[in-house]
């Protein structure tokens, strides 16, 4: 199957292990990710905070840019990105004085048809319907979901999943064998674009964040935004420095927890890229495993 | 030949200040046929009237026109001075010069033209008009009464105590609706169920007033003073006559775990219950949904302990008709649950209740006797946040609307609260304190200034839970917005009171109006507030908006009146603006072909078959026929008829001709 | 805050602006706070959400010069969690996206945001040169521009380490295309109303 596919500048960069593993898994189930040709940078928070029509233009262009490719379909891994584009289309489509005003800045066709995916939109579409197939051992680890904000604010607009206790990613974890936690800072703010210009903050709301995840009993945090992973991972000496505690609970992203699922190895996932080192207990025995799984498991074996 | 009068009024300067009355006046005299036209300031007045009285008697007219406000205001009154002179009231007509004219253009010429070309064809119209006589359906001198709370228990009351027969339909088990679940009310700290039950058991021993409960009206035949209500009395599985109510089944049913709705989830009840110990009638039901025999086929233990053998496990609905000449619909509302707030938790935390919850917590009848204790442990909560406004005037979760009665409840938990716990806290967020009410705002001072009730004027942005306490983070408005945080013990959501259940089903039933929340609507806002737009159907009590007991009181003794009303002829008048199916005999000859088009058509099921018969008795044809009683002259017939025999008399095809050949001759 | 003298402006206030050009109703905020309450950088505000709102509602120069020279727009992280729950739908990110871009036009901007506002120029600078995020680029940029030159420095090599940032930026091919976008938006002459 093929899909389209808007890596965006921080799977290029410093989020090399989410893009990593995002190819990965979708080559396990068979998915042909096709870039968009010669795409741009979204403009991410940098874009909104200066310039409105800036903020509309670039995220414009990516889109412009894949439906000349001729791509109906797109998936946007990074939370930042999927935001940005999902709102752009949604403003375009609902002022149209403001939409007529970005064609004219972009000089390019411009539809809005493309239907944009997230990262766990596609798991939910693509990957766990097909998951028995490639189940190899459950993913058996008590787990913190963590949305942050761009996933699922503003509602009215990404329209997904519920709102303040959204459960899709729970749902996935669960899927493959984990036990997601039920805690309160799901849906909190890390501090994202200040990551680099005030990062007090980002220590402080981050802290808050992993706090949380501990006083549940996480053994991991998964995440789908490349900002939230370095926040949680990157930054974590600023956050031990905040919480005055030695915290060293892994983050990882979503794909990265399916693929040790379905038996892609540790490397190829990148989980060596990590700041705080992934050191996930061998745990091949079934606790606490929804009855569906264990049948699975058994079939495997 | 016509003498028409006509009428010009300046309605203070409602219509004068853009219209030229005057100017309207004169041209209209030139017309043919019109006798008399003249202006006046107040029409409707007494020396206005008089003036159109004295013309009629003068000038011999034959018609009038009365150019004023909306028909709506002032027909009635020109019609009955019309009457008064001497003249059939429908020989009266009125031209809408304030609402189609002077309010909604501005002063001009062509304002001036349009007034004139409105009256002219109204001149027109009534040279057409034929007197009319108005049509008397008899009355049946009973009401019935849906809802069996404090609004409809004080209607059944007001009503039997006139003398008139009541049947109180309630859908529950027992009457007595929200208050019974009260512990005290605002402002007087009196216990609710005291001084509500008395005046349940004087509804179930009032000779007047026939009970059903566990009763739902499922169909309403008819028209005001002569209405067919359907109603569907549940099986009990019980015979009512046999039971002494002595309570032995409740006791020894083995199912005892299901969630008590009359304790808003906090206790439990067996699946053969009373709904609480002075219910009335205090008598059980048995809930098929949990009963093990009627899910398992098995048990029926409640059938070998009865000591009067009054269980019917094959017992079945029964459908009753009731006449009755009018309704007073007192259903009640409800509020929202906990789980309607994402932010607080979508109802996953055990400690975060609602107002009715805590009611039952603080009264001595409750599953904890009155003693405050929160739901998840049972210990005794230190510190209570109560949070205003949870979803009322809130358009983002879909209610705009000020719910009402939250304010004043609220300040009567904290009280309650501090009165029980004395070394406990009490925050209140609010955003606004509507005190509005005898005694009102004084009660909440008393919680703020005496019992130290903490207000913060803010909305709480979110809660969660943490080491057994709930954080409920907020804001403090009247400190530039300064963020608070509290842990609390347990937390008190005022939930927006909404319709009730089952309360647009019901309105549609009944052909009733409602809002767009599904509150019932009033016929007009200030001057019909206990009146629906179905005549002969009245309002009481907070199926019509969030209400407190005083007003639900009010409203219903209101509702009560318009019924005595109602009640106090053996005959109703109704217009004769009705719809009829031509006829020419003897013998009876019309243009209609009996097609029957018109029949599924009409809304209000007025048209019916006549057949028409020869001499020798033998039917020869059958003829659509109008039944005066039901037409409620909206005149869907009329337009569908294709053989055009069906008008409505004051419109009939004839006259509106006239109206638009006046229009286009000018 | 000093005291309000209103000196209301019939005409061109903040509010009225914010209306026609984003369509979003600061007047309908009843000042409940909510906002506020929620806000994971109240506390480090000047002034919280709700107090802007509030600001801008008044209509007032003064009122309206001291909210964009708050640090509260610069610090709104752009969460989304205010628009969430604000009862009356109200988008206040929007509110701090518009109050940011005039108070950068104006010159008007926080000189303690220095630091966030070096950091989106050199970000969005970064994309006009290259069409893409250039990181190691933007973070000498960023240094050069804010002088924090000591910040994060201890980051870059175990960045370097973990291969998450490259030497050479991506550059693109459409970059007079992006070069074009910029110069019809942010560097438009006299700023975007
Ligand atoms: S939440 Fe909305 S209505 Fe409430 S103070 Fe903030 S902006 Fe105003
Ligand atoms: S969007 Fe900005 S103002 Fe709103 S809650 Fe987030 S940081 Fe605060």
């Amino acid at each position: 199957m093929k899909l389209g596919y808007y890596p965006g500048c921080s799977l290029k960069g410093g989020s090399r292990e989410y893009k990593e593993s995002v190819v990965a898994v979708c080559r396990k189930f068979d998915i042909h990710l096709v870039e968009v040709p010669d795409w741009n940078c979204c403009g991410a928070t940098a874009a909104h905070n200066m310039n409105k029509e800036l903020s509309l233009a670039l995220p414009a262009r990516i889109l412009a840019q894949a439906e000349s490719a001729g791509l109906d379909e797109i998936v946007v891994p990074c939370a930042a990105c999927y935001n940005r584009l999902k709102v752009t289309q949604h403003e375009m489509a609902h002022q149209p004085e403001l939409a007529e005003k970005v064609k004219a800045i972009l000089g390019m066709e411009y539809k809005g048809s493309t239907s944009i995916l997230n990262i766990i939109q596609l798991i939910e579409k693509y990957i766990l319907p097909n998951l028995d197939d490639h189940y190899y051992r459950p993913f058996n680890y008590k787990a913190a979901c963590y949305y942050g904000c761009l996933l699922v604010r503003p509602h009215s607009i990404l329209q997904f999943d519920r709102a303040e206790d959204p459960q899709t990613m729970d749902e996935a974890i669960r899927k493959i064998g984990g036990t997601p936690v039920d805690w309160e800072f799901k849906v909190e703010c890390c501090g994202a674009g200040m990551s680099v210009s005030r990062t007090d903050l980002v220590a402080k709301l981050t802290g808050k964040v992993v706090e949380n995840a501990l006083y549940r009993k996480a053994e991991v945090i998964i995440v789908a935004c490349p900002m939230c992973h370095s926040n949680l991972d990157m930054r974590r000496p600023d956050v031990n420095k905040y919480l005055g505690v030695e915290t060293t609970i892994p983050v990882l992203y979503i794909t990265q927890a399916i693929g040790l699922a379905v038996g892609i190895d540790e490397k190829t996932l990148g989980l060596q890229r990590h700041f705080v080192p992934v050191h996930l207990p061998e745990r091949n025995e079934i606790v606490d495993m929804p009855a569906e799984l264990v049948t699975t498991q058994g079939k495997e074996e | 030949m016509a003498r028409i009068g006509v009428f010009i009024c300046h309605c203070g300067e409602n219509i004068s200040a853009t219209v030229d009355c005057a100017k309207v006046a004169n041209t209209i005299a030139k017309i043919n046929g019109v006798a008399y036209s003249t202006d006046y300031k107040y029409m409707c007045s007494d020396p206005g009237q008089t003036l159109i009285k004295d013309a009629i008697r003068e000038k011999h007219l034959t018609g009038v026109v009365v150019a004023a406000c909306s028909p709506r205001m002032h027909e009635p009154t020109f019609r009955k001075a019309v009457a008064e002179a001497g003249l059939n009231s429908f020989l009266c007509e009125m031209a809408n010069l304030r609402e189609h004219v002077s309010w909604v253009h501005e002063k001009a010429e062509s304002t001036t033209q349009k007034a004139i070309d409105i009256v002219r064809t109204l001149v027109e119209k009534v040279k057409k008009n034929q007197p009319l006589d108005p049509i008397k359906v008899p009355v049946t001198k009973r009401a019935v009464v849906i809802g069996g709370g404090v609004a409809g228990i004080q209607a059944a009351l007001d009503i039997a105590n006139c003398g008139h027969e009541v049947v109180m339909i309630e859908r529950e088990p027992s009457i007595g609706g929200h208050m019974s679940q009260l512990s005290e009310t605002f402002p007087t700290l009196d216990c609710s169920q005291c001084i509500l039950t008395p005046r349940m058991v004087e509804v179930a021993q009032h000779p007047n007033i026939t009970l059903y409960t566990y009763a739902e009206v499922i169909g309403l035949e008819g028209f005001i003073g002569n209405f067919k209500v359907k109603v569907r009395k549940k099986s009990k599985s019980l015979d009512e006559d046999l039971c002494t109510g002595c309570g032995l089944c409740t006791t020894k049913c083995p199912v005892k775990k299901i969630p008590s709705e009359f304790e808003q989830g906090l206790g439990f009840r067996p699946a053969i219950y009373v709904p609480f110990p002075q219910a009335v009638p205090n008598k059980p039901v048995i809930d098929r949904i949990n009963c093990t025999y009627y899910t398992k086929g098995k048990c029926r233990v409640c059938e070998k302990v009865c000591p009067t053998k009054a269980i019917r496990f094959d017992q079945e609905d029964e459908i009753v008709d009731i006449e009755a000449g009018a309704l007073v619909l007192a259903t009640g509302f409800n509020i929202l649950k906990t789980n309607f707030f994402p932010e607080y938790g979508y109802g996953k935390y055990k400690d975060v209740i609602d107002g009715l919850q805590f009611e039952r917590l603080a009264s001595a009848s409750g599953p904890t006797l009155g003693e405050i204790r929160r739901p998840s442990d049972g210990k005794v909560p230190e510190k209570i946040v109560f949070v205003a406004c949870a979803g009322s005037r809130d358009p983002a979760k879909g209610i705009e609307y000020c719910s009402k009665i939250c304010c004043m409840y609220t300040a009567k938990h904290a009280m309650l609260y501090k009165h029980k716990v004395h070394n406990g806290e009490a925050y209140v967020f609010y955003m606004d304190i509507r005190a509005g009410g005898k005694n009102y705002e004084e009660f909440v001072r008393r919680a703020i200034a005496e019992d130290d009730a903490k207000y913060v004027r803010g909305r709480v942005s979110t809660i969660y839970e943490r080491d057994g306490k709930l954080i409920v983070k907020g804001a403090d408005t009247l400190l530039n917005g300064r963020p608070v945080e509290i842990e609390a013990d347990m937390v008190v959501l005022a939930t927006a009171g909404i319709a009730n259940h089952g309360a647009e089903e019901l309105a549609q039933t009944l052909h009733v109006s409602y809002d767009a929340y599904k509150f019932f609507a009033e016929a007009h806002p200030k001057l019909k507030p206990v009146e629906t737009n179905t005549a002969g159907i009245f309002l009481a009590g907070a199926c019509q908006a969030p209400k407190d007991i005083p007003e639900s009181v009010a409203a219903a003794s209101g509702a009560a009146v318009k019924v005595a009303a109602l009640f106090s002829n053996d005959e109703l008048t109704r217009d004769p603006l009705v719809a009829v199916v031509n006829r020419f005999g003897p013998p009876l000859f019309s243009t209609c072909v009996g097609c029957f088009m018109c029949q599924p058509v009409c809304p209000y099921q007025a048209i019916e078959k006549e057949e028409i018969k020869d001499r020798a008795g033998n039917v020869f044809k059958v003829l659509a026929k109008v039944n005066p009683g039901l037409c409620q002259g909206c005149g869907t017939c009329v337009a569908l008829c294709r053989s055009k025999s069906i008008d409505i008399y004051g419109y009939t095809n004839q006259q509106v001709y006239q109206e638009v050949v006046a229009l286009l001759n000018e | 805050m000093s005291s309000v003298q209103h000196q209301v402006q019939k005409k061109g206030s903040l509010m009225e602006e914010i209306l026609d050009s984003r369509e979003i109703s600061v007047q309908k905020c009843y000042q409940c706070g909510k906002c506020s309450a929620g806000c994971p950088v109240a506390e480090d505000m000047d002034y919280p959400p709700s107090v802007i709102m509030r600001m801008v509602q008044t209509e007032d120069k003064a009122m309206e010069e001291a909210a964009l020279r708050s640090m509260t727009i610069w610090l709104c992280v752009t969460c989304e969690t205010c628009a969430a729950r604000c009862p009356m739908e109200i988008d206040i990110p929007g509110v701090m996206d518009y109050l940011r871009q005039r108070s950068y036009e104006k010159g008007m901007a926080n000189p303690k945001a220095n630091h966030i506002i070096s950091f989106h120029k050199a970000f969005l600078d970064s994309i006009d040169y290259t069409g893409r995020l250039y990181e190691l680029g933007l973070i000498v940029d960023y240094k050069m521009r804010s002088f924090q030159l000591q910040q994060d420095v201890d980051l870059a090599p175990g960045m370097i380490a973990r291969g998450k940032l490259g030497f050479f930026p991506e550059l693109i091919k459409g970059r007079k295309n992006m070069t074009d976008i910029f110069r019809k938006t942010l560097h438009k002459k006299g700023g975007l109303k």
